[in-house]
Order: structure tokens, then sequence, then C-alpha cells
């Protein structure tokens, strides 16, 4: 057995991980898998940077951040798996989203209407709205900016982005310290059961298959020991596949006091993808709410990196370089994807990068070993990204 | 030098400031993680942070060092990052440290250095208190599975002790276990007040 620490965040979405330790995966390939519950990103980070454990679940954009210098110590890290797609929710106070669409189900269904109204609401509101986000360097804070931006919202300077560990945001709305919040389940589906919050949009509704978390291994370690990162990606894809179908047990094991320690009901809604959106409302279904597995949705696609960096151009958070550009895409490592799990009975892609965005129905595309059906992944506006047009892209942003 | 202390811990921050000003600093201030604590340590201009590693505002703290000029540019946990030896046991140790800029790494290393010996000391208490409790929870809970068996079985206190030790070799069990297990059973019948 070969020891392995991964650090993780107590989130639903840390279920590859768990399972890969709790139903046996990591056993089965001789590994020893050690998880060290964390309480802030900024402390995941630092232990993996500092070298303190092997790998990180990890918010694809930080991964990207930590590599590109703009989160405290550079280190380059790679990510060669995706650890889910999807799982956010944005959730405003009842008060706010008085002044929206008044059908909960509309608001989420037609997120070009609701981010038009949200630009009104915000000048109808006593202040300037503060808004929760888990980090700066997050997929929340990326798919906020990009809805709120559609209707000419600048979420610089027509909102306050407040910084929050996910765990405070029902207490800081409860006190009125902030107007809503963006973050993964089961939080927002808290603030709706205490009566404090209404959903307004959900994650895959904005982007369909948008990128969430990724496991970030620091590139000299992973290119130091591929063996054993081959072993622990084979684990981690019969994991996912295992949280796809068990998702009953999987919210059992989630609940326990070393995971996530929240009620296995609280974290159903997400693993179930039926969320109550407004207090006292019945559930509404959404079929691809959080995915681990299907579709290859481990795969790190490079155009997804891509599509990072090109958010954190659009912000203003790296100057656009040809060097940055590369080093962004070069975070997600399809190719190790690809080394791991060739000998796996599964669909594998023929392709490394995508245009993302560009599918409206569930497609077949080119892969070895049978067929691949990549789901939907348009974004809400239509808008598609190709990655070798990033300049274009970016410019349609400033055109009205 | 001044140095604040984030923690909502009063009396491991208390452990942490008794040691700074041992060792001479006395600008020292300590800041619970509360909302809007970030506004309060701005006001401070500190030059060395200090917090806890575990502290779930670690990113709430570090978007506050992103944004404003707080700590004109702050670097996060370490001066020195060649040091790895003290950057693991800081990080074994809970701490997280940011400190201003241009400040020699010969003025920070002590005060990091106290911060993990305060902090291991403080884990060190927890943990003997932690013992103590869980010691004295289970004397309790001992003497009250005594006085059930005295009451019921009309025995002496030391008859009832031996019950309960011959009790727990039998099973296997620690004497705890059997006397919660007695106190259990004997709320359910209605026998124990």
């Amino acid at each position: 057995m070969t020891p392995l620490s991964i650090a993780f965040l107590p989130l639903t979405d840390s279920a590859v991980l768990v399972a890969a330790r709790e139903k046996g995966f990591a056993e089965a390939q001789a590994i020893d898998l050690r998880l060290v519950r964390d309480m802030s990103w900024a402390t995941l980070r630092d232990r993996l940077v500092y070298r303190q454990v092997e790998a990180a679940h990890m918010l694809a954009p930080l991964a990207i951040a930590v590599t590109l210098g703009l989160s405290q110590h550079p280190a380059m890290l790679s990510a060669p798996f995706k650890l889910n797609v999807n799982g956010n929710a944005l959730a405003m106070s009842t008060t706010f989203a008085a002044a929206l669409d008044p059908d909960p189900v509309s608001r989420v269904n037609d997120p070009l209407a609701a981010a038009h109204d949200f630009a009104t609401a915000i000048g109808l509101h006593h202040r300037k709205p503060i808004v929760g986000v888990v980090h700066r360097f997050s997929s929340h804070a990326l798919m906020l900016r990009y809805w709120l931006a559609y209707a000419g919202i600048d979420p610089d300077r027509d909102l306050s982005l407040r910084v929050l560990p996910p765990s405070l945001m029902t207490e800081a709305l409860r006190a009125g310290e902030i107007d809503g919040f963006i973050a993964g389940e089961p939080w927002s589906s808290v603030a709706v059961a205490e009566g404090l919050a209404e959903i307004v949009a959900v994650g895959t509704r904005i982007w369909r298959r948008g990128v969430e978390k990724v496991l970030g291994f620091r590139t000299d370690w992973m290119d130091d020991n591929p063996e054993l990162v081959d072993r622990l990606l084979v684990a981690l894809s019969q994991a996912a596949e295992w949280c796809d179908a068990n998702r009953e047990e999987l919210a059992e094991i989630l609940a326990r006091p070393e995971y996530v320690g929240q009620p296995a009901e609280r974290l159903m809604p997400a693993l179930h993808g039926r969320l109550i959106l407004r207090p006292g409302d019945a559930a509404l279904d959404f079929p691809d709410f959080m995915l681990f597995h299907r579709e290859a949705t481990a795969f790190p696609w490079r155009s997804q990196a891509l599509w990072i960096y090109s958010q954190l151009v659009r912000w203003g958070e790296v100057e656009p370089s040809e060097a940055a550009e590369r080093a962004a895409a070069d975070v997600f490592r399809s190719d190790i994807y690809r080394r791991a799990l060739a000998e796996a009975a599964q669909p594998m892609p023929g392709a490394s990068m995508k245009l993302e965005g560009a599918l409206s129905t569930p497609t077949a595309v080119g892969a070895h070993h049978g067929t691949l059906t990549l789901g939907p992944d348009r974004f809400f506006d239509d808008r598609v990204f190709d990655p070798g047009a990033i300049d274009r892209y970016l410019a349609s942003f400033s055109q009205k | 030098m001044r140095i604040v202390i984030v923690d909502d811990s009063g009396l491991r921050a208390t452990v942490l400031e008794e040691g700074l000003r041992e060792a001479g600093y006395d600008d020292i201030h300590v800041v619970p993680p509360q909302s809007g604590f970030v506004a309060r340590l701005e006001r401070m201009a500190p030059d060395v942070v200090l917090m806890d590693l575990g502290s779930p505002s670690r990113d709430t703290l570090e978007e506050m060092l992103a944004v404003s000029r707080a700590l004109a540019r702050p670097i996060a946990m370490f001066v020195d990052q060649s040091d790895e030896a003290m950057i693991g046991a800081a990080i074994d140790a809970g701490v997280s440290a940011y400190v201003v800029d241009g400040l020699r790494k010969e003025r920070v290393k002590p005060i990091i250095d106290l911060a993990i010996r305060r902090f291991n000391a403080f884990a060190r208490m927890q943990t003997e208190l932690d013992e103590a409790k869980t010691a004295l929870a289970e004397r309790k809970a001992i003497d009250r599975a005594k006085a059930i068996l005295m009451n019921s079985k009309n025995l002496a206190e030391a008859e009832a002790y031996a019950l309960l030790r011959t009790t727990a070799m039998n099973q296997n069990r620690r004497i705890f276990e059997v006397a919660e297990a007695l106190i259990t059973a004997s709320e359910l019948l209605g026998g124990s007040r």
C-alpha cells in the first residue's frame, strides 16, 4: 500500500475522493488514501503548494491562478482529472428576490430575462447589493460575473462581492450583512429551507456543463510519480462511476462528521438534482445539476482551462500574453488522463480541445473504446468559445 | 512592530499574546474573525498578521489583502520560501503568518517560531483538557451506575463497583461502557432519577 494524502473541503463535490476511500477503489489500487479536511481554500492551497499533501480538491480557477502566480506563492499545478461538473446555485434574500419575476421557476429557466430583472432590482435595492462568493478564483464568481455582465451589470462597480466561507453565508444573510450568495450545495438549499432566501439562478442553466472542481497536483510531484498517479486516476474514475449510480448511499457517507458533516437529507437536493427554489414551493428537477462520471465528465478538456483563462483576462485578473495562455492551458492535463485510463473500459475522447458551448443537444463525438455522447454544453447567452480565437471571443463582450 | 492575532479561541490568542509580550513585542492586538473583522484589521495597518490555519475565514482575509492596502505588499505564510522545515512546522502547528513586504526575515522568523511553539503548546493543553473532561465524565457515569445498583440490588458501594468491574471483564468492555449501558437501561425502565 502506498500512502497518499489529498486535502479537501467539506462540500458535496468532494464525493469522488470520499467514495474512492470508503468504497475500496483506492485500496484496490494499493493506495492508502488519506483525506485531509480543511476549512478554507487558502489552507488547502498552502498544504498542496508546500508539499504537506500530494493532491487537492480544487476550484478549477484557483488551480490556474496559483500556476499564473495570482494567489500567493506561485507553483506549477496540474489537473489531470475533473472531480465534477456543475453544482452551484445563486440564492438572493427574499427581499431582493421580490423585485424579480414573481415565478421562481421562470427565473431559473430564463436566465436571459432574469439577468435583466436582476439589473433592475439593483436599482430598486436600498443599497449596493452585497453578494457573497466563496473565492475570487472560483467558478462561482466567474459564473456570477458572466451571467450579470450579459445584462450590462459591471460586477465590480454595481455590486459588492464579498468573500465568505460557504458555511457562514446563511448566518451573514440572516444578519443582513449580505443580500445573497453563490456557493456550492447544500448551502443555497439551507438558506431556502430556513426561509431566508430564494434560489434565483442555477449553475447548470448558465453554462450547462460548467467546470467545477478538479484534482490538483504539484506538477513536479506528478511528473516524478507517474505510476502512482495512474493508479489513483483509475481508482477515482471507478469511484466517480459509483457516485453517479449510488446517490443515496453516497449521501449517507458524505454526511459523516469527518466528511461534509451535514445531514444526508441536506445533501440529497444536489445529488438528486431536485431543488426547492422558494420556501414552501415544490421541488424542481435539474437532471444535470451535478455530474461525476457520465459523458466523460472527468476528462480535462484543455479548452475548458482556456475558457477560465479568458474570464480571468476579461476581469483584469491577468495580463493577456501567449505565455500565460499557454501556462493556463497546460494546467488541464488531458495527456495524463489518457495515459492513466487508456486501458479502462470507458470511452476516451478523441480530441483534447473543443468548442465550448456549441452543443444544444446530446451529440456523439469521436472517441476510442466505443461511443461517447457529450451532453448539451450551451452557455445561456448562446456564445460559443473557440479556444483558437480567444481575442475575438473577448472582443465580443465589449460590443453591445 | 505591530502584530495582529486573528483568532476566535480566546485562550489560544492569550497564550500567543503572552508569549509575544514576554519576548519583548508590545504592539499586539487580538481580533476575532467575526463579521467586519477585515475592516478593523485594515484600520490597524499591521506589519504581521498571525492566523489559525484552520479558520474558515482565511479566504476572507486573503481577499482583503488582495484588494486593500492594509499590508502594502503582503506575502503569505513566510518571508523565506526556502525554509521548508519551518514552513512544514508552521502548517503542522496550524499557524499562518502574513507579513508586510520589506520586513527582513531575521526580524520575522522569531515571531513565527514563537507562534509555532505556542500553537503547539496550546494544542497539547487542549488535548490534556479534553482528556481530563472525558475522565471526569466517565467517573460521573460510573458513580451513577453504582448508585443505581446500590438502590435496586441493595448493595454496598464496594459490591456495586465489583459487580460493574466483573461484568466489564466478562464482556471484554470498559467499566465506563457497562456503566453507560446500565444508565440507559435504567432510564428506559424508568427506574433511575
